[in-house]
């Protein structure tokens, strides 16, 4: 009877400390079960799983960029259209100049490159504030999107490999499974037990040097319970058509972006611009060069998500880039980066981009005008980050 | 029986950690100068923050007696309806508006809802003639020199019909001219029934000027002084000033060698950005291996300038000449990064400012300026980053229950010594203190000198930068002295003493 005292009063007081992560987490669960009960299951379907999965990469792409801009205190509104343009460029060099899938796609990446570096020179070397340096860059890209579909008009793509990027489903082994696609449920398994091997090895090192860590019990049911949704999520890919191109990309992206910010001395360079610019120069960071490299991958995963987004429709239009700067930035927002600055994870991010493009996912399935989905979403925004800003400030 | 139109009786004012007053009392007779001085921290503006109600009503004990009623000020906005005005050092002027709307910024002159800009123009100009000041009152303030700045901050002062003026070290940043000027205008309106308190550095003018002066110290109040009845000397002020006795607060180091000069700075002379003149000028300093050099010298004397113009001058002062040495090598750094590597730390005086990331915890900070040292291969070995933050820790002593702890929650004393820490990370050969002690209380400052006397036994050496002059005397091998930009003095420690040193410092040869 004692023992389970301690236990809830243990879970009144992680409610209490984590509950900016908690209500992300809860919201989610909420949206989910809210749309799933609104379409007769149909939200929570495999289907629409493999769906919302392919309609967000993009998404979730640019949001982990922008988590890093938005971290060290600076903004990136260009990064929807630089998407749009990036989309055509790769549509037009496979089309109207016969590149291979791969080059083409390598050669946008590098442009979203050089389109990052030239921004980031104006805001570090000129001094032109990020926000009026990426305005800016909004109207020249949207105007060169336009300017290069504009005799063509949409431009469809018929590299079957490029658009498997988000159509597409990895291959299962050949030989074995039927209906179940096997690879899917072994890398499953693999992200299980490597989520719980790094769990694990962390809480022994926290131990080690007599950190904090939850009880054992509250440690076993976090671990079970992520496990399992996991599992879920796993099975219910591996009785449809197993796990999209587009997962593996956001999860390589996620897990580099992840290890970088932190692991690395960049990402603790990041950080510290972002908690305090001046100490951290004080410190012997170079903070004009970190921002110039954060716009510099921004631009990067701009391109990348173009690309994605160009697959997914299979075509290049001229309304690809249209508001995705105004999920991206909710997504990072949502996803619990600071507003003024220094605090952010990618990982919540992805919480983030995944609540926003199940919005649109859900919203979309029961029909909902676009017009008043804009309204949902600006809503639930303002709600997350005025929530955000009120638990800071009890800290 | 005196007619005083302010009486502030036992007030006392504590931050966390610090006891910045101490139960003072201060009275001021109507229509007089009353001067205040004391040393940097001694409790002259946070005094005057409690009088004017920016530290508000309820935030500190004891009373503030105005006009003969209690008074409870919640904020400035109070303290000016009753005709109290404050002006700072650092002026509130806003430089693209004209001089008349600065007049009459937020108290503006309104007909029915609007605001009536002709009479205000009127007005304007009536306060402009009181001061003194004949120009356009169109101009944009951004066209006038700080002395006539500074008037027209007085002038919006005396269009809110003020009664009690509190200047703030006024004419710390004019020229010998305008502060001419000020005094004599300070004196015109005293003859106009305005009393006034000012804060001022400058011994010279307050002996000018000042009808009473209160000498504050250590958040106390050590006498007040009626300069009507008879000629009080300089040589007074400075003995009240600084009178507090040199206590064995001091750890001793045993005597040893110095070695070679290991840093050294040759006629460092940077302009200051805003003005047309020279922030510091040909300034020579060393420092030799194991020594521990104190900088001593008034605020605004330009010692914090120095300290971040050298350590790769990252807030881009225009430096006009000037050469650095490393171990008899010149050198140069062109940002912070290039002194760090050359073994070169600077410990910022402003910590929360521009010395700690708050938001981050204790082994964040302790590490950021050397992660090279556990970096392997791309990532950060944690294990090894929790070890070393650990062990500073322990070395420094710093409180609190686990390194993951939020550098913002610790007390003012623990920051410093994280600060302290991670410039020590770093592995400097020569450090740069700056005002390493201010705010904190005395059992930490005795862990800090004791960490310094540590340090210089190892063979670093220790340039400290200090306005606290006991602390400049008990810690320092030599000392140089600034005013004015200038290095005005070099003294052995043996040979030098307070009242020494305070004279230079203050300009008086």
């Amino acid at each position: 009877m004692k023992k389970e005292n301690g236990i809830l009063s243990e879970i009144v007081q992680l409610t209490r400390k984590n509950i900016r992560d908690y209500m992300m987490y809860i919201a989610l669960a909420v949206i989910m079960l809210f749309f799933s009960s609104q379409t007769n299951g149909g939200f929570l379907s495999a289907r629409n799983i493999t769906n919302l999965i392919n309609q967000s990469g993009y998404v979730a792409v640019l949001a982990i960029g922008m988590t890093v801009i938005l971290i060290i205190k600076h903004i990136d509104l260009s990064v929807g259209y630089v998407a749009g343009f990036s989309g055509a460029v790769a549509a037009i060099l496979m089309t109207q100049y016969g590149f291979n899938e791969w080059v083409a796609i390598l050669c946008v990446l590098v442009m979203g490159l050089l389109i990052g570096l030239y921004q980031g020179v104006l805001i570090t070397r000129l001094g032109v504030p990020a926000f009026v340096t990426t305005l800016a860059g909004m109207f020249i890209f949207r105007g060169l999107l336009n300017l290069s579909l504009q005799k063509t008009g949409t431009i469809i793509v018929r590299s079957e490999g490029f658009n498997l990027l988000s159509n597409g489903f990895i291959p299962d082994i050949p030989g074995v499974g039927g209906r179940t696609h096997i690879l899917t449920l072994i890398i499953g398994a693999i992200i299980v037990a490597a989520f719980l091997f790094s769990q694990i090895k962390a809480r022994k090192n926290k131990q080690k040097y007599n950190f904090e860590v939850v009880s054992l019990p509250i440690f076993i049911f976090i671990l079970v319970a992520i496990s399992a949704l996991i599992m879920l999520v796993i099975y219910t890919l591996a009785n449809y058509s197993g796990i999209p191109w587009t997962a593996v990309i956001v999860a390589v992206v996620l897990l580099i972006y992840n290890y970088v910010l932190k692991k690395t001395r960049l990402g603790r360079s990041i950080y510290g611009i972002g908690g305090n610019d001046q100490a951290a120069e004080l410190s012997g960071i170079n903070v004009e060069g970190v921002t110039l490299f954060s716009f510099c991958s921004m631009g990067v995963l701009a391109a990348l998500a173009g690309i994605l987004y160009t697959s997914r429709l299979q075509s290049a239009t001229m309304t690809a880039g249209l508001g995705f700067e105004m999920d991206a930035i909710a997504s990072a927002y949502i996803g619990g980066t600071a507003v003024s600055g220094g605090v952010g994870k990618v990982t919540n991010t992805i919480i983030g981009a995944l609540i926003i493009m199940s919005l649109t996912n859900g919203m979309n399935l029961m029909g909902v005008d676009i017009s008043m989905q804009y309204v949902v979403k600006g809503i639930i925004f303002v709600i997350a980050v005025a929530f955000d800003v009120r638990t800071r400030m009890k800290k | 029986m005196e007619d005083y139109i302010l009486e502030m009786q036992g007030i006392t004012k504590e931050f966390p950690g610090v006891r910045a007053l101490d139960d003072i009392n201060f009275k001021v007779r109507r229509g007089e100068i009353h001067c205040l001085v004391g040393e940097n921290g001694a409790g002259k503006s946070t005094l005057m923050k409690v009088l004017s109600g920016v530290h508000r009503y309820g935030t500190y004990t004891g009373d503030i007696i105005y006009k003969g009623e209690k008074q409870q000020f919640r904020r400035i906005a109070d303290s000016e309806k009753k005709g109290i005005a404050i002006i700072y050092q650092e002026l509130a002027l806003i430089p693209e508006l004209s001089i008349y709307e600065n007049i009459y910024f937020g108290h503006e002159i309104v007909k029915g809802h609007a605001i009536d800009w002709n009479e205000t123009i009127i007005q304007a100009g009536k306060m402009l003639e009181k001061v003194g000041l004949h120009v356009d009152p169109s101009l944009p303030v951004k066209k006038l020199g700080v002395g006539n700045q500074q008037l027209v901050e007085i002038a919006k002062a005396l269009s809110k019909n003020v009664e009690l003026l509190i200047l703030d070290e006024p004419t710390a940043s004019l020229n010998e001219d305008d502060s001419e000027r000020l005094l004599r205008l300070i004196r015109e309106l005293k003859n106009q029934g305005v009393t006034c308190i000012m804060i001022s550095h400058k011994l010279k003018e307050i002996i000018a000027i000042a009808d009473t002066i209160t000498v504050l110290r250590d958040g106390k109040t050590i006498c007040s002084l009626d300069a009507t009845e008879r000629q009080i000397q300089e040589s007074e002020i400075i003995k009240y000033m600084v009178g507090r006795e040199i206590e064995d607060i001091y750890p001793k180091r045993p005597k040893h060698e110095f070695g070679e000069v290991c840093f050294e700075i040759k006629n460092w002379t940077v302009k200051d950005p805003d003005k047309d003149r020279d922030l510091l000028s040909d300034v020579s300093i060393n420092v030799r291996r194991g020594e521990i050099v104190g900088l001593q010298g008034l605020m605004g004397a330009g010692r914090t300038e120095l300290a971040m113009s050298v350590f790769g001058n990252p807030t881009h002062y225009p430096i006009r000449s000037g050469e650095i040495y490393m171990d008899g090598k010149k050198t140069h750094f062109s940002k912070p990064k290039d002194a760090i590597n050359a073994g070169l730390v600077y410990v910022s005086e402003d910590r929360k400012g521009n010395g700690l990331i708050l938001i981050q915890d204790i082994k964040y900070n302790t590490t950021l300026a050397n992660l090279k040292a556990l970096t392997k291969g791309l990532s950060i070995d944690e294990n090894a980053e929790v070890v070393a933050a650990n062990e500073y820790k322990e070395k420094l002593n710093i409180k609190a229950t686990s390194v993951e702890k939020r550098v913002g929650d610790l007390s003012g004393g623990n920051q410093q010594k994280v600060s302290i820490a991670k410039s020590l990370f770093a592995k400097p050969r020569v450090l740069i203190l700056d005002e390493p002690t201010r705010g904190i209380d005395v059992g930490a400052k005795y862990e800090i000198y004791t960490l310094m006397n540590q340090l210089v036994e190892e063979g670093m050496s220790i340039i400290m930068i200090s306005s606290e002059l006991p602390e400049v005397l008990g810690m320092s091998d030599r000392l140089y002295i600034m005013s004015e930009g200038r290095i005005c003095g070099e003294l052995l420690t043996e040979e030098a003493d307070a009242e020494k040193v305070m004279r230079l410092a203050v300009g008086t040869r």
